[in-house]
């Protein structure tokens, strides 16, 4: 079979795959972020939601961070989630005095959002120093740190940079002084701090593992951390279409979960290791229905191996299919070369997090753009390498062929490309391994795929669940490799192959 | 068949060709000396239309050469370089075949001609189906040859044909070759830099240094009355070949 028919099977195949409907109308799509609390309360509201039969619920879970969870609920990708009264005004809306459900209410209203109710408890920002430190040096109260200047602090990235976060808070509390501060993920700064490699970290003060570690927090002497009440955010057009399940949803959590109860269900998912779904029926006062957890997680991984290999194969199929030939153009134009490598090169270094989230307004959350992310990252490996292989190709080689009358896309064909097959392939191989990793990460916006099992392991501090995504990720990534074995074989020359194996051109006599 | 006429290139100060002449009528052969350096392969690119001179012109039967009408070269000129300059994806038949591609013959005519031109150079057909990493260096060139007879053209220019060669097997080359020659009554343009060879292909010599001709005529006239010192320098600087008295 041509390179060309390889090509179109592979893409073919990503198309029918992809054009499945994603979110059919008929649906309710719960949305949370990568954190325990957003997901427990993401699950009993898709339970609450199943239970009323109004709707099926399709479950997005784990998506990264409040800027791609809103996204997604403004750009009508998910219909609800779980979110706070503080990180509305101040992140979402970024007007401090809107601090009232009304008046988030109101501001919302223009989106065709709104929030309901306090569920009950509040989830704000608190400062924890391990308890061995805080007894040695006195601290009880956030003010305190401001004379322990030699403190080595590590922050989640959101309280980093929010305003509401380290920045406010330590302008208002002067603690300019305080300079050893790093960034660290949320799931591993307990243990950071436990460890003792750092002093102080940021908690939520619902957090499950606040009840058995050894770790006290700071008061809020002097009154900074805003209400962080847990509200739910929801579409308008959802609460038109689905009102008994939006009333069944606020009937059930609505002023139904205070801070110590919240506390208990995050360290039992948490610290317990019980599966969310089973946290979240028993919230409900039900059993959860009898499952076996074993059989769960294969059915789970075979959906999201599909999943994965799709992104996947779909992603590097149309880089394949842009990248030849921009390679092409860019071996026969050295300037518009240089630019286009340049682009491509550039594209590589903007953060995948980042490139996702400005994808939203154009695209939604989800596989589509998942797949146009993978495919920009995919580039630069089959670009680059199809440019190498024709730009090495012997120049005598390309003036023979001028010579004899092989000119222009039949030199290309017959000549250029099998003598670069080797760069070309090696190209698209190293771009499919690196897009197997990669696409762990479409996850975060709700891409599927293995990422959906690290980002809930990180987020729930599971380790077994982190290996279930990643250890798959790994063993795909070796399949890629071998498959490629024989795409050689097949695409490229028996002759460049023979040329390849000797060390160099022969000279025995005949 | 060729001429070419008062053709000068310079790359920048460096001059590359100067005032160069030299013609060889049908069915002559004409041997282009020189060591490396002299002009020879900015001679032949400019013949094959590869580079444009700055002044000059090249006639190839009767068609003036260009960079912008290499087309006409097609089936006017067989082309054989050192290595033969084979293509390693192809098998020793394709690569032979190659020049008929544009062209546009079936595969019937093709594979006549493949078959006279592999009887012509003693191969078998076993030899046509390997890849040129798999042949003897003699093998190659031979491939190279028949891959420039293909379109049976009237002017045949080898470039170095038997550098790379093993004395055995050159030995063995040059003789077909010159066999090969006289059959097909071929105009060639043979380019070397060993005056051995330049004296068994060669009907007429031109003797190239710096770009310029030293001097142009059969071996016998540059032996005895040498244009410049330089000539009888270039004959001495490489050990008398005894086979060659016989033309002195």
């Amino acid at each position: 079979m041509s390179a060309a028919g390889v090509l179109v099977l592979l893409l073919s195949f990503g198309v029918l795959s992809f054009a499945a409907p994603a979110g059919a109308a008929d649906s309710v799509r719960v949305g949370s972020k990568s954190f325990t609390e957003s997901y427990l309360l993401a699950e009993i509201v898709a339970q609450v939601t199943e239970r009323t039969g109004e709707a099926k619920v399709e479950r997005r879970f784990g998506l990264g961070g409040t800027g791609i969870t809103f996204r997604a609920v403004a750009h009508d990708s998910i219909d609800v989630y779980p979110e706070y009264t503080g990180t509305l005004s101040h992140a979402v809306l970024k007007d401090p005095s809107a601090q009232s459900v009304e008046a988030i209410r109101a501001a919302l209203h223009p989106q065709r959002l709104t929030i309901s109710d306090p569920l009950g408890f509040d989830n704000t920002y608190a400062l924890g120093v391990r308890a061995e430190v805080a007894r040695r040096l006195g601290l009880r109260r956030i003010s305190d740190l401001a004379s322990h200047p030699g403190l080595r602090a590590a922050f989640t990235s959101g309280f980093l940079e929010r305003e509401d976060g380290w920045p406010g808070l330590r302008r208002h509390y002067g603690l300019a002084a305080l300079t050893d501060v790093r960034v660290i993920e949320h799931a591993l700064a307990y243990q950071a701090l436990q460890s003792g490699s750092v002093d102080v970290i940021d908690v939520f003060s619902t957090d499950g593992r606040l009840a058995r570690s050894a770790l006290v927090i700071l008061e809020d002497d002097r009154r900074f951390f805003p209400a962080y009440s847990a509200v739910l955010v929801a579409r308008l057009d959802f609460i038109e279409r689905f009102p008994r399940s939006w009333e069944a949803i606020q009937r059930s959590l609505v002023g139904r979960i205070d801070g110590p109860a919240m506390v208990r269900l995050n360290a039992r998912a948490d610290l317990d290791g019980q599966a969310l779904a089973r946290v979240a029926a028993s919230f409900l006062g039900r059993e959860a229905a009898a499952t076996d957890g074993r059989m769960m997680l294969i059915r789970e991984l075979a959906t999201l191996s599909v999943d994965h290999a799709v992104l996947v194969a779909v992603a590097v199929a149309a880089a394949t299919l842009a990248g030849v030939p921009l390679g092409i153009l860019a071996a026969r134009s050295a300037a518009l070369g240089q630019i286009e490598l340049m682009v491509v090169g550039v594209l590589q270094t903007v953060p995948a997090l980042a490139l996702l989230c400005f994808m939203i307004p154009l695209l939604g959350i989800g596989r589509t753009p998942a797949l146009v992310a993978l495919f920009l990252y995919a580039l630069l490996p089959i670009v680059r390498s199809t440019y190498t292989g024709l730009v090495t190709i012997d120049r005598q080689l390309l003036e023979i062929a001028g010579v004899l009358g092989i000119d222009g896309w039949r030199r290309l064909r017959r000549i250029e490309l099998p003598l670069a097959s080797v760069n070309v392939l090696a190209g698209v191989r190293t771009s499919s391994i690196l897009t197997v990793g990669t696409a762990t990460l479409a996850a975060f916006i709700g891409g599927g795929g293995y990422g959906t099992l690290i980002v809930r392991g990180l987020a729930l501090d599971d380790v077994r669940t982190i290996l279930a995504g990643a250890v798959p990720a790994a063993v795909m990534a070796l399949l890629v490799h071998g498959l490629f074995e024989g795409v050689d074989r097949l695409l490229i020359p028996r002759g460049v192959r023979i040329t390849l194996a000797r060390p160099g051109p022969t000279r025995a006599a005949h | 068949m060729i001429a070419v006429r008062g053709v000068s290139k310079r790359y920048g100060a460096t001059v590359a060709l100067e005032d160069v002449s030299l013609e060889a009528g049908p069915g002559a052969t004409h041997v282009l000396l020189g060591s490396s350096g002299s002009g020879k392969s900015t001679l032949l690119r400019v013949i094959l239309g590869l580079v444009q001179p700055d002044t000059g012109e090249v006639v190839v039967d009767g068609v003036p050469v260009t960079p912008g009408a290499r087309r006409h070269l097609v089936g006017r000129v067989g082309y054989v370089v050192q290595e033969g300059g084979l293509y390693p994806h192809l098998t020793a038949y394709d690569n032979a075949a190659l020049p008929a591609d544009p062209v546009g013959w079936t595969r019937e005519r093709v594979a006549r001609r493949i078959g006279a031109l592999a009887e012509l150079v003693g191969f078998d057909d076993g030899v046509l189906r390997r890849y040129p990493g798999e042949l003897s260096g003699g093998q190659r060139q031979r491939v190279g040859l028949m891959r420039a007879l293909v379109l049976d053209p009237p002017l045949l220019i080898l470039d170095e044909p038997l550098g790379a060669l093993d004395p055995i097997v050159r030995a063995d080359l040059q003789a077909q070759l010159r066999r090969i020659f006289t059959t097909l009554r071929k105009t060639v343009l043979l380019v070397t830099h060993d005056i051995r060879e330049a004296v068994l292909f060669g009907s007429t010599i031109t003797l190239l240094r710096d770009g310029r001709v030293v001097q142009q005529g059969a071996f016998a006239d540059l032996a005895r009355r040498p244009a410049e010192p330089f000539v009888t320098q270039f004959f001495g600087a490489q050990a008398p070949p005894p086979e060659l008295r016989d033309y002195l």
